[in-house]
């Protein structure tokens, strides 16, 4: 759909990642978990509130230089889960897919239990299990329901 | 057992639970026939926080079996004082015991620690959140007095932080066991807790007051409330006071009301109690040791799967 009048708001990027479809409001959340935060020389393009067709209002996070790896994908369903990815290369969408909620994410969220092991000076990744309607830490077992992209790693 | 760790009661199905009892009964019957069984064998007991009741019972357990321990000591003693993490600490003591009993102030310590270990590792307590052995010697201790099915266990005192109510609340949801939780209510139980326990179809239901539940009860598991969870001296004695049971509290109790505690206790049950049929809580205590016998017997003896 790149001929899609909203998404020229936009600019057309040559090679890399478009993440359309993302809920309204989430996008610098979507940026946070992808760890961009401009001080790399990755271009990054934001539409916000964007109307849309199959969500009232979206986002669009537009990545130059970047394809995004099947873990970050992964990752993007817990805050985005209506999301499409548009792999561009050479201006044109060389794949393109949904995201799916993986069974487990690791590594990228930081467990709120000041208790935690996780949160210790221990040499551990943290693990998140992917519930229905949340995520919950696989060591200390806090459930996680809202705000999660507070949780996310800053990298 | 289906694991090669006991980190929570909770991955632990009705059988496994079973074996365990139906193991320690047995060893409680004839000690003598596995006195020697483990001969040469070490246990290695790592304690990040004191627990002088449930590290002697291993200590004496293992001993029982006519093995032996190596212990970390305390942690003012030990190299974590310095700063070492737990996984290395693991690491190095598996190294040299063919067993692991560990405890932490941290939740996930045991799950974590047992990532780092070939050996079998018992979690003795992980923070607020599991303490398996000390379940399943209460379990023990439930079935002796009355059975574990068709059951009304009452469960009081500070539900939030006591892990030995957690851990127990997951194991009485494997069997036809009605739950009571009874508690203040900036002491009840963890919404998570509640959350499995609903997943797993058990009968629970929390209460503020003993007397609304007391008549209908089979068991009545009480712990203590901590002074230190509360910032305010009067408040705490307000509502411990209110958690406290004597022999007037017990006059609305069925005459087969079995009470249980996790020791220690400081005054959360009258000692006139003590000498009364209801008192199981020595008798409890005393389980650790055959239960742990039997435990590491399982894990020790390669009977895990
Ligand atoms: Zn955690």
């Amino acid at each position: 759909m790149s001929g899609d009048d909203h998404e020229l708001r936009v600019s057309k990027i040559r090679d890399g990642t478009v993440i359309d479809h993302v809920r309204g409001g989430q996008a610098l959340n979507v940026l946070a978990i992808l760890g961009i935060d401009g001080s790399e020389d990755e271009e990054v393009s934001v539409g916000m509130n964007v109307p849309s067709d199959r969500l009232a209002r979206k986002d669009i996070v537009k990545v130059s230089g970047r394809e995004l790896s099947q873990e970050e994908v992964d990752v993007l369903s817990l805050i985005a889960p209506d999301a499409t990815i548009n792999i561009v290369r050479d201006y044109e969408v060389a794949s393109k897919h949904r995201v799916e909620r993986p069974a487990e994410v690791e590594g990228v969220l930081t467990c709120p239990n000041a208790t935690c092991i996780t949160t210790g000076d221990e040499p551990v990744t943290s693990r998140f299990d992917v519930l229905d309607d949340g995520v919950r830490c696989a060591y200390c077992e806090t459930i996680v329901r809202e705000s999660i992209a507070e949780l996310i790693d800053s990298r | 057992m289906r694991h090669d760790h006991l980190i929570t009661s909770k991955h632990l199905t009705r059988a496994d639970i079973e074996a365990v009892l139906d193991r320690a009964a047995e060893i409680d019957a004839d000690p003598d026939a596995v006195a020697e069984k483990y001969a040469g064998s070490l246990l290695g007991l790592l304690f990040f926080e004191p627990s002088t009741r449930t590290k002697m019972s291993f200590e004496t357990a293992m001993k029982r079996l006519g093995g032996d321990i190596v212990d970390m000591g305390s942690v003012e003693s030990s190299s974590v004082k310095k700063g070492e993490t737990l996984a290395d600490t693991v690491r190095v003591i598996a190294g040299y015991a063919d067993a692991l009993v560990v405890r932490h102030p941290r939740q996930g310590a045991a799950t974590m620690a047992s990532e780092f270990v070939d050996v079998p590792l018992i979690n003795a307590g992980d923070g607020a959140g599991h303490h398996p052995s000390q379940t399943l010697l209460d379990l023990y201790t439930i079935r002796e007095n009355a059975g574990l099915d068709d059951l009304s266990v009452g469960i009081m005192g500070d539900l939030k932080y006591g892990r030995t109510v957690h851990s127990l609340a997951y194991a009485l949801a494997k069997f036809d066991v009605h739950q009571h939780f009874i508690s203040p209510e900036s002491l009840q139980l963890p919404r998570e807790v509640v959350y499995d326990l609903h997943q797993e179809g058990a009968s629970v239901r929390e209460h503020d007051a003993l007397e609304d539940v007391l008549a209908s009860l089979d068991v009545l598991y009480v712990t203590r409330i901590q002074r230190e969870r509360f910032p305010d001296e009067n408040e705490y004695q307000k509502i411990a006071g209110e958690y406290q049971i004597d022999l007037e509290t017990l006059e609305g109790a069925q005459d087969d009301l079995t009470v249980m505690h996790p020791l220690p206790r400081v005054d959360e049950i009258d000692p006139a109690i003590d000498d009364t049929d209801h008192a199981a809580y020595f008798e409890q205590a005393h389980n650790g040791v055959p239960v742990r016998m039997a435990l590491l017997d399982m894990f020790l003896g390669g009977e895990r799967q």
